[in-house]
């Protein structure tokens, strides 16, 4: 029923053979937070290291020439993967850097720039973002005061469009809004909501960091301006993120961070600026990881996004129809598969979240539990706090077992003395 | 089993039955201390009479382990002065730091010593602290108070 060889995929991850709290299989169902890496992104930093380390775009000599081509191949892995031009992809250290840079170069646009954002203006997020994804709108809405507006989540967590027209008003120069929810699974209609943001004028940036690892995303058909995805949460290394926005919106954006490498000239009281994605990497680059998250789309690629999409929506689907049948246990999130990725939110009455992780930890099963950087949405909810398991394509029905039998085991550890 | 060492019966126990849970009125201070990691939040009261804490409550939600931990302290510093509190603070704060070499000594923290296990289990020692941070800080701010005004009294 699997839509490619799982156990293939699990022999490239070293790190799934290593037995866990004494010895028990390590079930990992934490990919939401980071995946793990498979031997081929592990070798191709090294092999960065070893063979091919100086600084790019800098230096005649034949290190800094390879350096050079291998970090620029990298980028244009990621462009293909998102459906990008190579010019519009903008290394980074994190998506949460790539959130920061869109906020900080807006907030840096004297008036009279498009991008300025002033007393006024609204900024709109929604109830179910990352703290990555609505902290940096928090500040630049201070710094500006420009109004944070946001859109509201129901009882189903989905996003409750019904007000949407009259949020996103012409006042709106900034729609800050998450892909899939790192919480719920939910998956938000991006094209749906950027009619909205259109009409308005505003800029759509998108998190995508729970999407672009999972299934497949073009911003050719997606109707936004940016989009921010990290590295490390689809097979590459911790280190490196994207940044993806259109190029002439680039282009045109003051700088964030300032310095080296993103000059075109400078004199001693002024400088000017290379166009993107120069612009935005000042410093050094980060290029073994860039390389890794070259073989991490490699990885992907070679297994395919759509097949690891329907694995995913399979063990899903399986979790939530198995811990719908213990009694005490709710799922927070969407319980139907429509426009749901592979994250699975749950609560047990009576049973705090970090006992019932404490417990699963002891059975070799990694989930996470807390507020994930969504503390608005667990008020929203009236929960403190969420265990959360999430998918990837190195997962199968025996790790969905392994965690219903976990959650029973700890349920009765809990409940029955 | 492994999970048994955390969860000592003692913890389950003021888990199950929490002391001194429900803010009582009338405190010298009122503190509210969050778990950052996992959102956790007690709010304390604690009133302090001629340097003697003579009340604590709390309100608040969490896990078993800051639930209990809480519990443990509002009942053991009851009736203690606001230095020996603090010192006893100190003897369990040194237990849950010790990674597991302090067993504690149960003569200073009753209870408390159930507490030793969680040394263990690095994620867990900010559960079992938050309602003792909570307290430490609650008798800093009573004394900063009342301090002066007291000592001055007893003279």
């Amino acid at each position: 029923m699997s839509q490619f060889d799982v156990s293939a995929v699990q022999a490239d991850f070293p790190i799934l053979k290593r037995p866990i709290r004494g010895n028990n299989r390590l079930v990992y169902l934490d990919s939401g937070a980071t995946s793990q890496k498979p031997i081929s992104v592990l070798d191709a930093e090294r092999e960065f290291y070893t063979k091919h380390n100086a600084a790019a775009h800098r230096g005649a000599h034949q290190l800094a020439e390879e350096a050079t081509e291998l970090f620029e191949a990298a980028r244009g892995k990621v462009a293909a993967f998102i459906g990008a031009k190579v010019d519009e992809v903008v290394f980074t250290k994190s998506a949460t850097e790539s959130i920061n840079l869109v906020a900080y170069s807006f907030g840096n646009a004297e008036p009279g720039s498009k991008f300025h954002i002033k007393a006024g203006d609204r900024i709109v997020v929604s109830e179910m973002e990352h703290h990555a994804n609505l902290i940096p709108w928090q500040e630049l809405a201070k710094r500006t005061g420009a109004e944070l507006v946001w859109l509201s989540v129901t009882d189903e967590g989905r996003l409750d469009l019904s007000n949407a027209e009259s949020i996103i008003n012409t006042k709106t120069k900034v729609v800050a809004l998450t892909h899939q929810s790192n919480v719920l699974g939910t998956i938000n209609p991006i094209n749906e909501i950027a009619k909205f943001a259109r009409k308005a004028g505003a800029y759509f940036v998108l998190d995508a960091c729970q999407s672009v690892p999972h299934y497949a995303v073009d911003v050719k058909t997606l109707d936004v301006d940016f989009i921010a995805f990290s590295g490390h949460k689809m097979l590459g290394p911790t280190g490196v993120g994207v940044l993806w926005g259109k190029q002439e919106l680039l282009d045109e954006m003051p700088p964030f961070l300032t310095g080296g490498s993103m000059i075109e000239t400078v004199t001693m009281q002024s400088a000017t600026y290379l166009p993107a994605p120069k612009r935005f990497e000042a410093g050094v680059p980060n290029m073994a990881q860039a390389v890794g998250l070259g073989a991490a789309i490699d990885y992907l690629n070679r297994i395919g996004l759509e097949k690891i999409h329907q694995h995913e929506v399979e063990l899903t689907k399986a979790c939530i129809e198995r811990l719908s049948q213990i009694p005490q246990l709710k799922i927070v999130g969407p319980t139907n598969m429509e426009l749901r990725g592979g994250v699975v939110s749950f609560t047990i009455d009576g049973v705090h979240p970090h006992d019932l992780g404490q417990a699963l930890d002891q059975y070799g099963i990694a989930v996470r539990t807390g507020h994930h950087c969504a503390w608005p949405l667990m008020k929203k909810f009236k929960v403190v706090a969420t265990t959360r398991a999430s998918f990837y394509l190195y997962n199968d029905l025996a790790d969905v077992e392994a965690l219903v039998t976990g959650v029973e085991r700890a349920r009765d550890y809990f409940l029955g003395r | 089993m492994e999970l048994d060492s955390l969860y000592q019966e003692v913890i389950l126990e003021h888990y199950k039955r929490p002391q001194n849970k429900g803010l009582l009125p009338n405190q010298t201070v009122q503190v509210h201390h969050v778990n950052t990691s996992c959102g956790d939040e007690i709010t304390l009261n604690l009133k302090l009479t001629d340097g003697v804490i003579s009340e604590i409550s709390w309100d608040g939600v969490g896990c078993s382990i800051s639930q209990a931990s809480t519990s443990v302290v509002s009942e053991l510093l009851k009736g203690k002065s606001s230095e020996a509190a603090l010192s006893v603070i100190d003897t369990f704060q040194a237990m849950l730091q010790s990674k597991g070499n302090d067993q504690g000594d149960e003569s200073i923290l009753e209870d408390g010593v159930a507490f030793a296990g969680v040394a263990k289990f690095p994620a867990r020692v900010k559960c079992a602290l938050l309602g003792w941070m909570a307290t430490k800080d609650a008798i800093s701010q009573s004394q900063a108070l009342t301090g002066n005004n007291a000592t001055k009294e007893q003279r």
